[in-house]
């Protein structure tokens, strides 16, 4: 069973082995409205947890998305790159921006599950 | 902290509307502003250029400009605008810009000389919701002891824009579709007495409509009823008025930048460029006839990332030659759009240009406004 954890900058992260895939949770894509650009990392790049490590656009405004993980950047989902508003319509599914090898599975234990991110925000509202 | 700021924000009329539309409400000009509905920027902005949108715009300042008697109004107005408002036939209106003694711009606002006899000593103001207080108390403490402005708070002002808007609102007003584009008058429809103009900040054709406060909802769900209408918020007005090439007061143009660098020129008519008497006259007068340093342009950055306001711009040497002041991904256009300040030697179109964003060069040209072809109704 593949495991979701979310950041409190509503990322979320769903682990499959070493490897978790990454995107904007559905509450993040309903905040930012149309999405109509996306810059994704390179393949290769290393990041720590915390960091700058894409960027989403809605027509209003950027985003910085933050890595909810250290690691190495394994892949991009670069169907994003034309058809960016495939995040407001499968944020958590299709919608997702990049995959990461994670080098500290520690980590995972400072992020929300499922139902302690629904907590968190509906505590936002 | 945000429940201390919600508290102190101001609601227009049709704030309760606005909520019961689903909208999102953001401060804007300390007011509580609908920034979008449901339907979101995207949709509401095609929606506006395909069929008709509705704007609450009550937050901005309404006034009407009474002179004293034995004063010219157009004449004493013109003291503080480089705008023709003597050559303004009755029912006429213009675009113009309250300014300061360098020539910097303190507003943009609309002019209007109202249609009948008995009211040519008054011209009806429209101005900025962000800056009304500062204007008000600007053109009160220069008329002084030639005119009285009074602010028409009970008043709220909605904005029909759109290919279809003449249709829809004539199915209400059925007189509006003699008004021609820049000309307002008022109307009475039922009990209420409104104040219509053809125009609009959208590069649409369109109207401006202000009604008695206690009136705006029922007009505003009058409107909505029509099948073409829809309730359009803030953000999807930025995008449209961006596409037009127009300028955002705080933005585009502010008390540093003249209108002869905000290429605003052609608001300024040839009497007026040649005889002056307006505030920073002598300055203006030397930007044209010497070119300004810098120009306002419009700006296509090369793929799909938009440059957002402050956005640095450099020549293709990447010298640092000026920045971005509005930005955004046209919905129209389906690719980013801005505007911004360059150094006169690059204001020219097709000049290539690069604008910083995240720290990386992003190739764009230089290109005219407005972005879209205009649809006035001439």
């Amino acid at each position: 069973m593949t495991k979701i954890f979310y950041t409190k900058d509503h990322e979320w992260i769903r682990l499959d082995g070493d490897i978790g895939a990454v995107g904007i949770s559905n509450y993040a894509q309903e905040q930012l409205g149309d999405i109509v650009f996306v810059e994704l990392p390179q393949p290769g790049t290393k990041t720590a947890q915390g960091d700058e490590i894409a960027v989403v656009e809605s027509v209003k405004a950027a985003s910085e998305i933050y890595a909810p993980v250290t690691g190495e950047i394994t892949e991009a989902n670069s169907a994003l790159e034309d058809a960016p508003a495939t995040v407001n319509e499968a944020a958590e599914s299709d919608g997702w921006f990049f995959k990461i090898r994670l080098t500290n599975k520690a980590e995972l234990d400072g992020l929300m599950d499922a139902g302690a991110y629904q907590s968190f925000i509906e505590g936002l509202a | 902290m945000t429940e201390t700021t919600d508290a102190v924000l101001r609601k227009t009329p049709l704030y309760a509307l606005h909520v019961a539309l689903g909208a999102k409400m953001v401060p804007f000009a300390n007011y509580s502003m609908p920034v979008n509905y449901p339907a979101g920027i995207l949709k509401e902005h095609l929606h506006t250029r395909e069929k008709a949108g509705l704007f609450d715009v009550s937050h901005m300042g309404q006034a009407m400009l009474t002179a004293l008697p034995g004063i010219d109004i157009a004449a004493a107005f013109e003291a503080l605008v480089p705008g023709a408002i003597s050559e303004l036939k009755p029912g006429q209106m213009r675009y113009t810009t309250l300014l300061n003694a360098q020539g910097g711009i303190l507003d943009d606002l609309m002019v209007t000389r109202p249609v009948r006899p008995e009211h040519q000593h008054q011209l009806f103001l429209v101005v900025n919701a962000g800056r009304k207080q500062e204007d008000f108390a600007h053109i009160e403490a220069a008329l002084d002891g030639k005119a009285t402005l009074a602010r028409m708070e009970d008043r709220a002002l909605l904005a029909l824009q759109g290919p279809t808007a003449a249709k829809v609102l004539a199915r209400l007003v059925p007189e509006v579709v003699e008004l021609s584009f820049m000309h307002g008058r008022r109307f009475r429809a039922g009990t209420d007495e409104l104040i219509i103009s053809r125009c609009g900040y959208t590069g649409e054709d369109g109207f401006e409509i202000s009604v008695p406060a206690n009136a705006a909802e029922s007009w505003a769900q009058r409107l909505l009823a029509e099948p073409e209408a829809a309730p359009i918020g803030l953000g999807a007005r930025d995008s449209l008025r961006l596409e037009a090439g127009l300028c955002l007061y705080g933005h585009d143009i502010d008390e540093t930048t003249t209108p002869v660098e905000a290429n605003l020129l052609w608001s300024i008519s040839k009497r007026r460029r040649e005889a002056g008497g307006f505030p920073g006259s002598t300055i203006i007068q030397a930007q044209i006839k010497d070119g300004p340093k810098r120009l306002r342009v419009g700006i296509r950055p090369e793929g799909r990332a938009p440059a957002r306001e402050g956005t640095i711009i450099l020549d293709a040497n990447n010298a640092e030659i000026g920045h971005v002041t509005s930005g955004t991904f046209s919905p129209t256009l389906n690719a980013p759009i801005a505007m911004g300040y360059v150094a006169a030697s690059h204001a020219a179109d097709g000049s290539p240009i690069n604008l910083m964003v995240r720290g990386k060069p992003l190739a764009a040209h230089v290109v005219p406004m407005p972005f879209i072809p205009k649809r006035f109704h001439r």
